[in-house]
């Protein structure tokens, strides 16, 4: 009878820690996400919109940061989604035999974990540091790096999805191979690579590294992607880092819009395609 | 059925399904390119720095920018050192987040609890450096700080680790939030291998009288084991390479310490913080040479993690 | 045999062997099936029954692995010797498959997507043959208030009939179906039986059926075949009532399998 409460007591303690680490992992995000609303919330207001990023001292808004992030997010995505889609597209649908394919996927899921200020300096190296200038291009760029692993994975995982028998069906009408992946089988998994999309679009909306060496930052307005870019986040990494009281509440702002926004869209995503796509 | 041969419209329909398959090789070539770009611009950016310092670069603690004297020490230690910290708090959290969601939660909060574990990977990481630095690190100084100084301290040998003062920022803060950082990672590919577990090997456990501890410690485990140490190494290549977070707390010191107490820095921060402030061809080779040295480290831990998390995939394959 | 002669040949199968990789999965399968019938091909599970099927369109070429070797010839040409146009060659042979196929698009888009690959048609023209191929498949009246509908949104049975007539519309000459009606209602089954006899006038249909009372029912002739062979192959009503192997018999018979 000792052994049996010695093992009932085992399995109810690890049990009742395996809820105190699922206490542990919620408790952190409820207390981020508190501090954000706390800090932020009464810092929001139209001027944040509507203003500039202000020298210190001076009142100011983000618009300038936010219309920057918006760009180069766009342009990023602009850039990456079709090319991720077409490598997704010849792994899964031509990827049979060969070294390229079971390589190329390999090295994309690694790539899908590197570290961003990686690719940051990659960018450096090879626009930034040969244009001599830094620019919101040069950031879209480095972003679109970012776009091109997560859009190739999500495309061929729905595109293996779709059911051989599609497939099939097509050729047996006689349909060459390009009109039944374009008309057929791309169109069939259409949902899955829009999730696909909107998974790289938050994962780059929060994104400061990789701009760092690449858009860097500008306090005024700018719409031209060829010289250096404002953005949130490394607005928010600048002001937060500096001594000015004024900067940091910006910051704080920013913070709330920035994580309110990448969150909403990664719970959009699963609204929209209600499957489990996790991605590492 | 003269139409059987090919006539110019068969041709055209050939060429186009030739150029369709050309194109999307290419860009999936292009995926390989990248990272044979990667690696081929940092070596080469990192160039004058391994002319001047050769192998001397990876033993030497010098990160001098006035003299031109450079070593990776002091950011490679910062650099593991916060990683183990973060691995230490990440593992057994995580199990414990994937024990609950497979085999202890209801139903209807399985969803809803996995998705906001998930969040936790959706918040921007110069998020947690934000909050690290203004919330978590005065409370660390406050509360948890001076009593490991108090008790660990003291101690032999570990003790080393755990002098100086309390002020918050530093190594062992860094680990902490990229030990929370790490948590959904880790935890989602925890839960997916466990419920790769086929249910009647569970049952026949539960069916001799097992607990469902027993069950989760001497069936699942066991059982998916490999694909738990790639979810580790998924979270440790992650940590790694971990950017804003850590240069928001670590302190950014570039003098080398032992102590998890002092401030330090990690190969990411010290790009952050320096590269585009760099001057002279050496230092910013040197910290080319760095960046180089974190994605070597990074791209060897995730590709062991990918190899067994698809050696666990390719069992799992063979069974059904 | 005998009774066959009076039959012109549509398809002929000479000396087929068929591989996945290493395993051999039909053996020297000789079989001539007549012009404006229909073939059923019978038999138990991994028999080779939709292998051979599948041949007779090339589909086997989509996959590195799969291997015919000897002739299939349709026509008086052989469509295994690597020289025609698969595309062309299966426009003249459609197919069905066990599971409904509807694309994701419209029912009309589904129809004209075949009839757009092989031809050029005027707005009036695709909407005629659409039309045509619908009714075919006596679906007409059921959908034709929703043409611009998703094809997901029919029933199985619609839908199953919806592929018959894409492949219809295409105006092949064989039609090959899959077990086309395994997955269905009995109600919806006996629509695509009755189906296969009207198209019967005008294609020469091949069918593989688990289900040997509807090959009783639908075909005309009857192959049955097992392990990768050809056990036995003659008019259905013979094959059924005097089978000359004992080995069809005892399948016949349910003594086996």
């Amino acid at each position: 009878m000792n052994l049996y409460y010695k093992r009932r007591f085992i399995n109810g303690l690890n049990l009742t820690l395996s809820m105190v680490a699922m206490g542990f992992g919620l408790f952190w995000l409820a207390w981020i996400l508190w501090t954000l609303v706390d800090r932020g919330l009464s810092i929001v207001s139209v001027d944040v919109f509507t203003h500039m990023t202000p020298p210190p001292g001076s009142s100011g808004g983000l618009l300038n940061a936010i219309a920057g992030s918006i760009a180069m997010t766009v342009a990023g995505v602009a850039i990456g989604t079709p090319i991720g889609i077409l490598a997704g597209t010849y792994l899964a649908e031509y990827g049979q035999k060969g070294w390229l394919s079971p390589t190329t996927r390999f090295i994309n899921d690694i790539l899908l974990s590197a570290p961003s200020i990686v690719i940051g300096l990659f960018v450096y190296e090879v626009y930034v540091a040969s244009t001599h200038h830094f620019s919101g291009w040069a950031g879209s760029f480095a972003l679109a790096l970012i776009v091109i692993p997560v859009v190739v994975r999500t495309t061929e995982n729905m595109l293996k999805l779709v059911p051989n028998g599609l497939r099939e069906a097509a050729f047996a009408l006689g349909a060459p191979q390009w009109k039944v992946i374009s008309l057929v089988t791309l169109r069939a998994s259409k949902a899955g690579i829009v999730t696909g999309v909107l998974l790289a679009l938050s994962r780059i909306s929060g994104e400061t590294a990789p701009l760092l060496f690449t858009a860097l930052n500008n306090s005024f307005w700018s719409a031209d992607m060829n010289a250096p870019m404002a953005n949130l986040p490394v607005v928010i990494f600048q002001f937060a880092m500096s001594p000015y009281e004024d900067w940091h509440k910006l910051a704080w702002a920013g913070a709330l819009l920035i994580t309110f926004g990448v969150l909403g869209l990664n719970i959009l995503t699963r609204f929209v395609f209600r499957s489990k796509t996790t991605l590492h | 059925m003269t139409t059987l041969k090919s006539g110019s419209r068969e041709k055209l329909q050939a060429f186009l399904d030739l150029a369709f398959k050309l194109v999307t090789r290419f860009f999936a070539f292009s995926v390989l390119a990248l990272l044979a770009g990667i690696i081929v611009e940092l070596f080469v950016g990192a160039m004058p720095a391994i002319h001047a310092f050769g192998w001397k670069f990876f033993v030497t603690t010098d990160w001098d920018p006035v003299n031109v004297k450079f070593g990776s020490v002091i950011q490679v230690y910062g650099t593991l050192v916060t990683s183990l910290i973060a691995l230490l708090i990440g593992i057994p959290v995580s199990f414990g987040i994937a024990l609950y969601l497979t085999e202890l939660s209801p139903t209807w909060l399985k969803r809803p609890l996995g998705i906001a574990i998930e969040l936790l990977a959706g918040i921007p990481s110069i998020i947690y450096g934000m909050w690290g630095l203004f919330i978590f690190a005065p409370h660390l100084a406050d509360h948890f700080q001076p009593w490991l100084i108090d008790h660990l301290g003291p101690l032999p040998v570990i003790g080393a680790l755990f002098q100086g003062a309390p002020m918050g920022i530093g190594m062992l803060t860094a680990g902490i939030i990229l030990g929370i950082m790490i948590i959904p990672f880790i935890a989602s590919v925890m839960r997916d291998v466990f419920e790769i577990v086929p249910p009647t090997l569970k049952e026949s456990a539960y069916a001799v009288g097992c607990t469902t501890w027993e069950v989760v410690w001497n069936v699942v485990l066991p059982y998916t084991k490999i694909g738990v140490v790639g979810g580790v190494m998924l979270g440790l290549g992650r940590a790694l390479g971990e950017t804003m977070a850590v240069t928001f707390v670590i302190g950014n010191a570039q003098n080398f310490s032992i102590s998890l107490l002092d401030p330090g820095s990690s190969i990411a921060s010290t790009l952050a913080n320096e590269f585009n402030e760099a001057f002279g061809k050496v230092y910013t080779a040197s910290l080319i040479e760095l960046g180089l040295i974190m994605f070597v480290i990074t791209f060897i831990v995730l590709a062991l993690s990918k190899i067994l998390l698809f050696q666990l995939g390719k069992r799992e394959g063979e069974k059904t | 045999m005998e009774a066959l002669k009076s039959f012109n040949p549509k398809i002929e199968v000479r000396n087929l062997n068929f591989y996945y990789g290493k395993f051999h999965a039909l053996r020297s399968i000789n079989l001539t099936m007549p012009e404006k019938k229909v073939t059923a091909f019978i038999g138990p599970s991994g028999c080779g029954k939709s292998t051979l099927l599948r041949t007779m369109n090339c589909m086997y070429a989509l996959y590195p692995k799969q291997r015919a070797v000897g002739e299939i010839i349709i026509d008086g040409e052989n469509i295994l010797d690597g020289r025609h146009d698969l595309n062309s060659l299966r426009a003249k042979i459609g197919m069905v498959f066990q599971k409904p196929t509807p694309f994701p698009m419209s029912i009309y888009d589904n129809i004209a997507f075949g009839i757009k690959l092989h031809e050029r048609l005027s707005r009036g023209d695709m909407d005629d043959r659409v039309e045509w191929a619908l009714k075919k498949a006596a679906l007409w009246d059921e959908v034709k208030d929703k043409l611009k509908q998703s094809g997901d949104s029919l029933s199985g049975g619609q839908q199953q009939r919806l592929c018959i007539a894409r492949g219809i519309a295409v105006k092949p000459e064989v039609l090959l179906l899959d077990e086309p009606a395994s997955a269905l209602d009995p109600i919806s089954t006996a629509r695509i039986e009755e189906l296969i006899t009207e198209l019967k006038e005008d294609y020469t249909i091949v069918i593989v059926t688990h289900n040997m009372q509807q090959a009783a029912r639908v075909s005309d002739f009857t192959a049955y075949l097992y392990l990768g062979e050809l056990i036995e192959f003659g008019e259905t009503t013979s094959i059924f009532t005097t089978p000359k192997q004992k080995a069809t018999e005892d399948y016949i018979t349910g003594r086996f399998g």
